[in-house]
């Protein structure tokens, strides 16, 4: 169970971009997470994949904290593939960074095998968004902060990523947290939806999303 | 011919540098003593057919002493471009290991970069006896700072990107991210920020040895010509400080051109 308790953040000397925010996300559960821009989502799903620290409060994962070593079983995937690279790098030794993803994996994520050898710069966002979240799915990964991973994607390439996702999150009992603007999507992935605004976190049943 | 310009001109020095570096590689063996070899029969003998460029009081064949010269300045320049750039780019990977050490690597470079150099320079040659080893350190100690600030500011920028955050999240140690993520990123800004240290290492050295503190007098050193050639210009032998003047700045300005168009490329 990856659990955070009472989060508070702030940039410096501003007033809190959230405070008191609660969440559990169990294994093998889907989670949503939408809110306006600016409201603070990504910054939350950085603080729980620990690349970010709180002002305040804790996160654990089964009562544990997040190892300040070696792979991290919560991965964050962020929106812009192009900044979760290293753009000098070619496409196989960004795909095999953590782990070696076998020949199935990467068809079934769509990784045509002539992408392999071109650099990284040369593929579109939706190909390199599909290089970065097989890439994170190592052994050992438990929960994936999927950070508005197909707005940038057109509606057959993000059905087809959430399709190859959905299927190893199952096989694997990974827990995900969703943040999108998409209420369509939230609804249709996720078991619970959560809605950050003015500061707090809401069950999103309460708010009418758009 | 806007964009063909620039290139005909980094085509021009790099093969005129290439021609010069040939010259100055061979110059040891193909010259032989005659750099140091003293004809007193053509003692100050002007430019001509005899004595392409003429020669010193000692009747010493000049175009032989400014070739070798200019092999020595090539040889100091090399190395300290080389040391001082090292220096530069580890202190900047060093610098994003902690913010303490950032603050520190900072504070030095600060401090360095508030002293004039010139006499920093002249005093650390000076403290460590002359000669090329002296030369070479005081030279690459004086000149890093310019170098590592760049450099630090440049690492400290990627240092932020989302992609070290994840490359640490998905388990890769910090060495593997300083080898694989840092250094290549920073070797570019290495190389152009060593060329444009090549020049100013020349000039240097050709400095020192003028105000007596760099090479030893008896290496036919440019600095140790273009003071010589100050006794003897109010006697109306231009040559001697013309030629060997003239060699230095050809030199200097072919290194330098090369250095602004690889920065451009970047």
């Amino acid at each position: 169970m990856l659990e955070a308790c009472q989060l508070r953040y702030a940039f410096h000397a501003q007033p809190p971009l959230f405070e008191d925010v609660s969440l559990r996300l169990g294994a093998g559960e889907w989670i949503g997470l939408s809110g306006d821009s600016g409201a603070g989502k990504s910054t939350l799903g950085r603080l729980l994949a620990g690349h970010d620290e709180p002002a305040h409060g804790h996160i654990r994962i089964d009562g544990e904290q997040l190892p300040a070593k070696g792979l991290r079983p919560v991965q964050w995937l962020p929106q812009s593939p192009e900044l979760a690279v290293n753009p000098h790098w070619r496409v196989t030794r960004v795909l095999n960074e953590a782990w070696a993803p076998p020949e199935t994996l990467r068809r079934a994520f769509g990784i045509k095998p002539e992408w392999l050898n071109r650099p990284v710069r040369t593929l579109s966002g939706g190909e390199l968004q599909r290089v970065c979240v097989l890439r994170a799915l190592a052994p050992g990964v438990r929960y994936l902060i999927a950070d508005e991973i197909s707005t940038m994607l057109d509606p057959i390439t993000q059905l087809a990523l959430w399709q190859a996702l959905k299927a190893e999150a199952e096989k694997r009992k990974l827990g995900v947290l969703v943040i999108s603007h998409d209420a369509a999507l939230l609804r249709r992935l996720c078991q619970r939806r959560y809605h950050l605004e003015n500061a707090r976190l809401h069950a999103a049943e309460h708010y009418q999303l758009s | 011919m806007k964009t063909t310009q620039p290139r005909l001109r980094a085509l021009v020095c790099s093969s005129l540098l290439a021609l010069l570096l040939l010259a100055l590689l061979y110059a040891q063996w193909w010259l032989g003593d005659l750099p140091t070899r003293m004809q007193f029969e053509a003692r100050l003998a002007p430019p001509g057919l005899d004595h392409w460029l003429g020669t010193d009081a000692l009747g010493r064949e000049l175009w032989a002493r400014t070739l070798a010269g200019l092999a020595l300045s090539f040889q100091v320049g090399f190395l300290a471009a080389l040391l001082g750039s090292a220096i530069a780019l580890g202190l900047a990977l060093l610098a994003t290991f902690s913010s303490r050490l950032d603050a520190l690597i900072s504070m030095l470079i600060d401090t360095l970069l508030s002293v004039p150099h010139l006499v920093l320079l002249l005093l650390i040659a000076f403290a460590l006896g002359g000669g090329l080893q002296a030369v070479v350190i005081a030279v690459a100690i004086t000149h890093w700072p310019g170098l590592a600030r760049v450099l630090r500011a440049e690492l400290l920028q990627l240092r932020a990107a989302p992609y070290i955050g994840i490359s640490r999240a998905l388990g890769k140690s910090r060495g593997f991210i300083l080898l694989h993520h840092f250094l290549p990123h920073a070797l570019p800004h290495c190389l152009v920020g060593a060329l444009l240290l090549f020049p100013h290492a020349i000039l240097h050295e050709a400095a020192l040895t003028f105000l007596g503190v760099g090479l030893s007098p008896s290496q036919p050193a440019i600095g140790l010509l273009l003071a010589d050639a100050m006794r003897y210009l109010s006697g109306g032998y231009w040559w001697l400080g013309v030629f060997p003047g003239l060699g230095l700045l050809l030199m200097v300005l072919s290194i330098e051109r090369i250095a602004s168009s690889a920065r451009r490329a970047l």
